[in-house]
């Protein structure tokens, strides 16, 4: 058995390389079994899951089946066409309408809230202009404020924090009722990171969102979970348990820029109808973006 | 999905037990499940399909289509064999013989590095060691404040130097000063990075080169899907780290992860992180995590668990009291308080095999723990006679009890009904029957 597994171990790197370089130009080439069992493992080792996977090349063959698509170009342009419809919307935007309008971040610990939030912070101040207040509501983690502090002032964000410790709804009330006095167009709200089996602190979440609705109506405009890219299949699980909290509008894909794809955004998006928002590409400032679902789709593929 | 692989191996195999024997295509709709099973667990594609040609084989021969339940023989072949790819027993870090232990921790980010370290450092010191840590992630906004602070509340040293420096030369610093002081050990925590990030990884084997670590270790987000077999890869190439710890664990993913990364690199998983506490990381056992992946609950854990909480001699009387059925209110009431010390009960639940579909049940009827509360009060209102024998309580019993516990005499009623039928379960689930999971939900 050892040996078996030693063998493996050597024809990983290898095969995955040959996998994708197949999936980008000649899978298409000759339709059986074996294509679609190739398509299937391409889409299963990009973290899509078994259940979306399933759905998605059944359909595919169905069509290829039913002859109304030809040829191996044809065949793969709609397949990313496919992948693109089940992830969602391209460009759904953050609803920034309201003033203050109002964006919450949640999710589990480490998958980048943070950054994501200085990120974002950035884009509303220099490319849109906006005045942005961030709140230091992740009063939990050692040194997570000193973190956001950090971010907002690469950003030019002002930040309203309380103590370590403190009660994260109160930092949130607070950051509304500034941005209020104060006339700034955007208040983004870090939290703690959580694991979403932990009832009692999501529990606290839906406090601090109550807490925002009490300050502003209809705050918050926007509650964005943070998905890492390398996350697998317990992802989707993320995103339940935080909808069921919090009522989600979206998801921020980040840790694009490894190789890990992402595939767990599109079980999301077709399980719950989550879309994804944003993706974070990078450490810099600039490396968050909007999400192209089609770009999305074809790098699955190993585009 | 795959909570019930248990079941849904007996379904496929559901038609073997009348016509005797056991064909390949039986076996083929076997595999099939525990294929999906271990996808969904987030196992590493090739490394699934390896495995299952293993069992496979393994199922084929001799023993299972004799067994009178072939379902149950196949889950556990599955758990053997996944028990025996997840490694051996586990062990402990092995530490020098003089001079501090140096141990290195790499991983991407968010994997919960600077959370570990100070876990790690607390973990040692309950040996009676001293571990210090050194701040070598120079990256990261804030990340050495986030050392600092979480090593004070382990008790730790923290070395630092600010973001300023090569954390290269950060690391060498901190060990010629921790070797002066006589640590015993020494933790170096590192920025989070990328597998792909060359730069990155350069300084990562620097750092290694430099301060010729005894031990790499490298920190793995339990929630990592498929590419956890290429960040290993690399993180193995570069620093040929020695072995896993095992992030965020308290949540409700599989882990299969861990696996894979066993699989391609041989490495084994030593540590488990389990919760946000900093006495929260113990010691990986292999043969756990095999049922965890597979959804077969952990009885050792939890047994485990309640050890920790109980001493031994409790536990026996525990276990003998449980499998004669004279398990009582009042050990009830101990056993609910225990557990409820070990942490959220759902947590605790999932760890008990059989409990996985129970769980999904429980999140919907939104199970909270004012229940509990509710429970301990009424259990609190009864004699200590009525507590050994529930059969006692009658209707001015259950008036006065209610009244007491400022509940129901329906709650009463229904708690010792509920109380006499979990009594059997446990009784079953001691002579190590796998519970009927409906059973078991009615007995909550």
């Amino acid at each position: 058995m050892a040996s078996s597994w030693r063998r493996l171990r050597e024809s990983l790197s290898k095969s995955r390389r040959a996998l994708q370089a197949e999936l980008g130009s000649s899978l298409f080439e000759r339709l059986d079994d074996q294509t679609w069992e190739r398509l299937e493992e391409a889409l299963i080792l990009a973290d899509v899951g078994a259940r979306t996977t399933a759905d998605v090349v059944r359909r595919l063959e169905g069509e290829v089946d039913a002859g109304s698509i030809e040829g191996a170009d044809a065949v793969r342009e709609r397949l990313v066409e496919l992948l693109a419809e089940v992830a969602g919307p391209d460009n759904a935007e953050i609803d920034l309408s309201s003033r203050p309008a109002v964006i919450m971040v949640v999710g589990v610990n480490g998958t980048g809230k943070t950054t994501t939030i200085g990120k974002l912070a950035w884009r509303l101040r220099n490319e849109l202009g906006l005045s942005v207040i961030v709140a230091a509501a992740d009063t939990y983690r050692a040194a997570a404020i000193e973190q956001l502090e950090a971010w907002a002032e690469r950003a030019d964000a002002e930040i309203i924090r309380g103590s370590a410790g403190g009660d994260p709804g109160a930092v949130l009330f607070d950051a509304i009722a500034a941005a209020q006095s104060r006339g700034a167009d955007v208040v983004v709200a870090d939290t703690a990171g959580r694991l979403h089996t932990h009832a009692n602190l999501m529990a606290e979440l839906a406090k601090m969102r109550r807490v925002a609705a009490k300050r502003l109506e209809g705050a918050p405009h926007e509650c964005l979970i943070v998905i890492d890219a390398t996350t697998g299949q317990n992802g989707l699980r993320q995103a339940q348990v935080f909808a069921e909290a919090v009522d989600l509008t979206g998801v921020v894909l980040t840790k694009l820029d490894g190789t890990a794809k992402g595939g767990i955004a599109l079980a999301i998006a077709s399980e719950l109808g989550l879309p994804v928002k944003l993706i974070g590409i990078g450490e810099g400032l600039e490396d968050l973006r909007p999400f192209d679902a089609r770009e999305f789709a074809a790098a699955l593929l190993g585009d | 999905m795959f909570d019930q692989l248990s079941d849904r191996l007996q379904d496929a195999l559901s038609g073997v037990r009348s016509r005797g024997k056991l064909t390949e295509a039986d076996v083929d709709r076997a595999m099939r499940e525990i294929r999906l099973a271990l996808l969904e667990a987030d196992v590493n594609f090739k490394v699934v399909k390896q495995f299952t040609s293993q069992v496979k084989e393994r199922s084929l021969g001799a023993g299972v289509l004799d067994s009178l339940n072939p379902g149950q023989q196949v889950v556990k072949i599955v758990n053997e064999e996944l028990a025996a790819l997840m490694g051996g027993a586990s062990r402990d870090l092995a530490l020098a013989g003089s001079g501090p232990t140096v141990i290195l921790m790499a991983g991407l980010q968010g994997s919960g590095k600077t959370t570990a370290c100070a876990k790690l450092a607390k973990h040692f010191a309950k040996d009676g060691k001293r571990a210090a840590l050194v701040a070598c992630d120079t990256q990261r906004p804030a990340a050495v404040e986030q050392l600092v602070t979480v090593g004070k509340q382990a008790g730790a040293k923290v070395y630092e130097q600010g973001t300023e420096r090569d954390p290269v030369e950060i690391a060498e610093w901190a060990l010629g000063e921790a070797r002066a002081a006589g640590e015993d050990v020494l933790i170096v925590d590192t920025a989070g990075r990328l597998h792909v990030d060359e730069e990155l990884m350069d300084e990562l084997a620097a750092i290694r080169k430099r301060t010729k670590p005894h031990d790499v270790l490298l920190v793995l987000d339990a929630m990592t899907g498929q590419d956890a077999v290429n960040v290993a890869e690399a993180f193995a190439e570069r620093v040929e780290f020695d072995g896993v710890l095992l992030t965020k664990l308290d949540g409700d993913a599989r882990g299969g992860a861990a696996l894979s990364v066993k699989a391609v690199t041989g490495k084994p998983i030593l540590y488990a992180s389990v919760g946000e506490k900093l006495d929260e990381l113990e010691r990986f056992h292999p043969e756990r995590m095999a049922g965890r992946i597979l959804g077969m609950g952990d009885v050792l854990s939890l047994i485990e668990k309640a050890e920790e909480v109980s001493d031994t001699q409790q536990a026996e009387d525990l276990e003998r009291k449980i499998r004669q059925q004279q398990f009582t209110l009042e050990d009830f009431l101990q056993q609910l308080r225990q557990v409820r010390r070990m942490g959220p009960l759902s947590n605790v639940l999932g760890l008990m095999p059989g409990m996985g579909k129970a769980m999904k049940q429980m999140r919907q009827v939104n199970m909270d723990e004012r229940e509990l509360d509710r429970i301990e009060a009424i259990i609190l209102s009864m004699t200590p006679t009525e507590r050994a024998r529930p059969d006692l309580i009658d209707g001015s019993r259950r008036k006065r009890i209610a009244r007491g516990s400022g509940t129901t005499v329906q709650a009463v009623n229904q708690l010792v009904k509920q109380f006499a039928q979990m009594r059997k379960v446990m009784a079953q689930l001691a002579k190590g029957k796998l519970p009927d999971p409906q059973q078991l939900m009615r007995g909550m």
